[in-house]
């Protein structure tokens, strides 16, 4: 299980976080939505060290990350990134086995770009897309490369950073029923931010909504319709009028 | 008063955020030497470096040792006539590319060529996320990225410097034996008894030194970029800026400790 505890951040005098207070069970889907600009994306990054918080503590199944042992800390995590992150100097089955040929759980090449073709079938792409480069891919393909990279090593644990954006409504939908096979099927714990609502139905088992620095309102994703949060009735209906000023 | 604590205060910031930068760059040295002698070293990663550093550099080295090594030559026969010193040519050429001209014209050109192409990749791949993916990925992007490119800064540059020296050498043998009227084995011969080692090892030295800063300020620019695509431009504008300064600075400190003690 991961929990943040009364987490603060500032950059400069901008306070992005401002007592985040989070607990994600082991198993789970916690989708964290909320406006752009409001700290998702740094809440996430603030998990895997990425970003380091000013006060408070995250905790992962009752340690501290930010004393845990980096290399083995890291191996338990994938991560799909907003837009793909894939390095374009190596070809996208490279791209996939990057973490299989490195560090501690490096194998033999040959091995590595077996379960990295293996990986990409899994979601959807054939084998003749593992030697091309990502920048020969369209946005979709990428998107899915990227969720090939998270899943390679069969973490524990999948953080995806607005795992639709840029993408037409068809290309999200595959890409969320994918999420949502792969988290299963795994057993893995699943963190998501997005603002996109048809992600948020897709993927999750438990929403937060973050605004303002602190989560507004969190539950299962079944009574969020029947929350009686203002904050969050406005950001799901997508209303202009409400507590959420709309030019922030 | 206040117009003298206004000019303090337009002094002081600027020498204030340079004294900072300088720290922050020296820290990023220390820190790239620490992990140059912890494994991991990634040879794929070295070998990447050795042929974009070393051998896609040759033309532009050669090109410009060979340009400026003629247009040597031509000006100090030009010039010496004016005290009947034509004869020095070859000695001036060797000693002036060997010494001076080779190394910092090669840690400029490395400066314009190397520096700016690492501070770019590596810049856009901080505003692209694909550092932050890297540690996700367990890897330390200054062993995956930063050491390979400065340890091929420090093997590679000397290696071009030595390359620059000769063609330039070479460039000012053409030039006097073609235009000017020098006999070819007088002119080699002149310019072989006159270089002494330590004008080679002090050419050398400065290559190392001066490649380990092209490289070191690429990486630095790089990684410390930010605001996407006009990030990457002003990381890349700074890197090459910083480099070229430091390489001539470091040019002033290295001559005055060679040739001066």
């Amino acid at each position: 299980m991961i929990e943040l505890t009364n987490v603060h951040k500032a950059f400069g005098p901008k306070k992005v976080l401002r007592g985040v207070n989070l607990f994600i069970a082991k198993g789970t889907s916690m989708v964290i939505i909320g406006g752009s600009g409001t700290g998702k994306s740094v809440c996430l990054k603030s998990v895997l060290g990425l970003v380091k918080p000013d006060s408070g503590t995250i905790t992962l199944d009752g340690e501290d990350v930010s004393r845990a042992e980096r290399d083995s800390f890291l191996a338990r995590f994938g991560m799909l990134f907003q837009g793909g992150a894939l390095f374009d100097s190596l070809p996208v089955w490279q791209n996939v086995g990057f973490r299989l040929m490195r560090g501690s759980l490096k194998r033999p090449q040959a091995e590595a770009r077996e379960i990295a073709i293996e990986k990409l079938r899994r979601v959807g792409l054939t084998p003749d897309v593992a030697d091309l480069f990502p920048a020969e891919l369209s946005g979709g393909m990428q998107k899915r490369v990227g969720l090939a990279r998270a899943i390679a090593a069969e973490p524990e644990i999948i953080f995806f950073d607005e795992p639709t954006t840029g993408l037409d409504p068809i290309m999200s939908g595959v890409i969320n029923d994918l999420i949502r096979e792969i988290v299963t099927e795994m057993g893995a714990t699943a963190m998501t931010i997005t603002h996109d609502m048809s992600s948020v139905r897709a993927i999750a088992d438990n929403i937060a909504m973050l605004h303002d620095g602190v989560i507004q309102w969190t539950g299962p994703v079944a009574d969020m319709d029947a929350s009686g949060d203002p904050y969050l009735d406005q950001f799901i209906h997508g209303r202009a009028e409400g507590p959420i000023e709309a030019v922030r | 008063m206040s117009w003298l604590s206004t000019l303090l205060a337009a002094i002081g910031r600027p020498v204030l955020a340079g004294l900072g930068a300088l720290g922050r760059i020296s820290i990023f040295a220390g820190q790239t030497i620490a992990h140059m002698l912890r494994p991991p070293i990634y040879l794929k990663e070295i070998g990447h470096a050795l042929m974009n550093v070393g051998y896609f550099s040759l033309p532009v080295v050669g090109l410009t040792a060979l340009f400026t090594g003629g247009a040597l030559a031509l000006q100090i026969y030009s010039g010496g006539a004016r005290f009947n010193a034509e004869a020095v040519v070859p000695q001036i050429v060797a000693i002036g590319m060997v010494r001076e001209l080779g190394p910092v014209l090669v840690g400029l050109m490395i400066a314009a060529r190397v520096t700016s192409s690492i501070a770019a990749e590596i810049a856009t791949m901080k505003v692209t996320e694909q550092i932050d993916a890297l540690v996700t990925l367990s890897t330390h992007p200054m062993k995956y990225l930063t050491v390979p490119r400065v340890l091929v800064g420090l093997i590679m540059v000397p290696a071009l410097v030595g390359v620059g020296d000769i063609i330039g050498i070479f460039g000012g043998y053409i030039v006097g034996t073609q235009s000017l009227g020098f006999n070819p084995s007088t002119y080699l011969n002149n310019t072989v008894n006159f270089i002494e080692a330590r004008d080679i090892w002090s050419s050398l030295a400065k290559g190392a030194v001066f490649g380990f800063i092209a490289t070191l300020m690429g990486c630095y620019y790089g990684m410390n970029t930010s605001r996407g695509a006009a990030g990457v431009g002003r990381a890349t504008k700074d890197a090459v800026e910083a480099a070229a300064i430091l390489i001539l600075a470091a040019n002033f400190i290295l001559t005055s400790i060679f040739f001066t003690i």
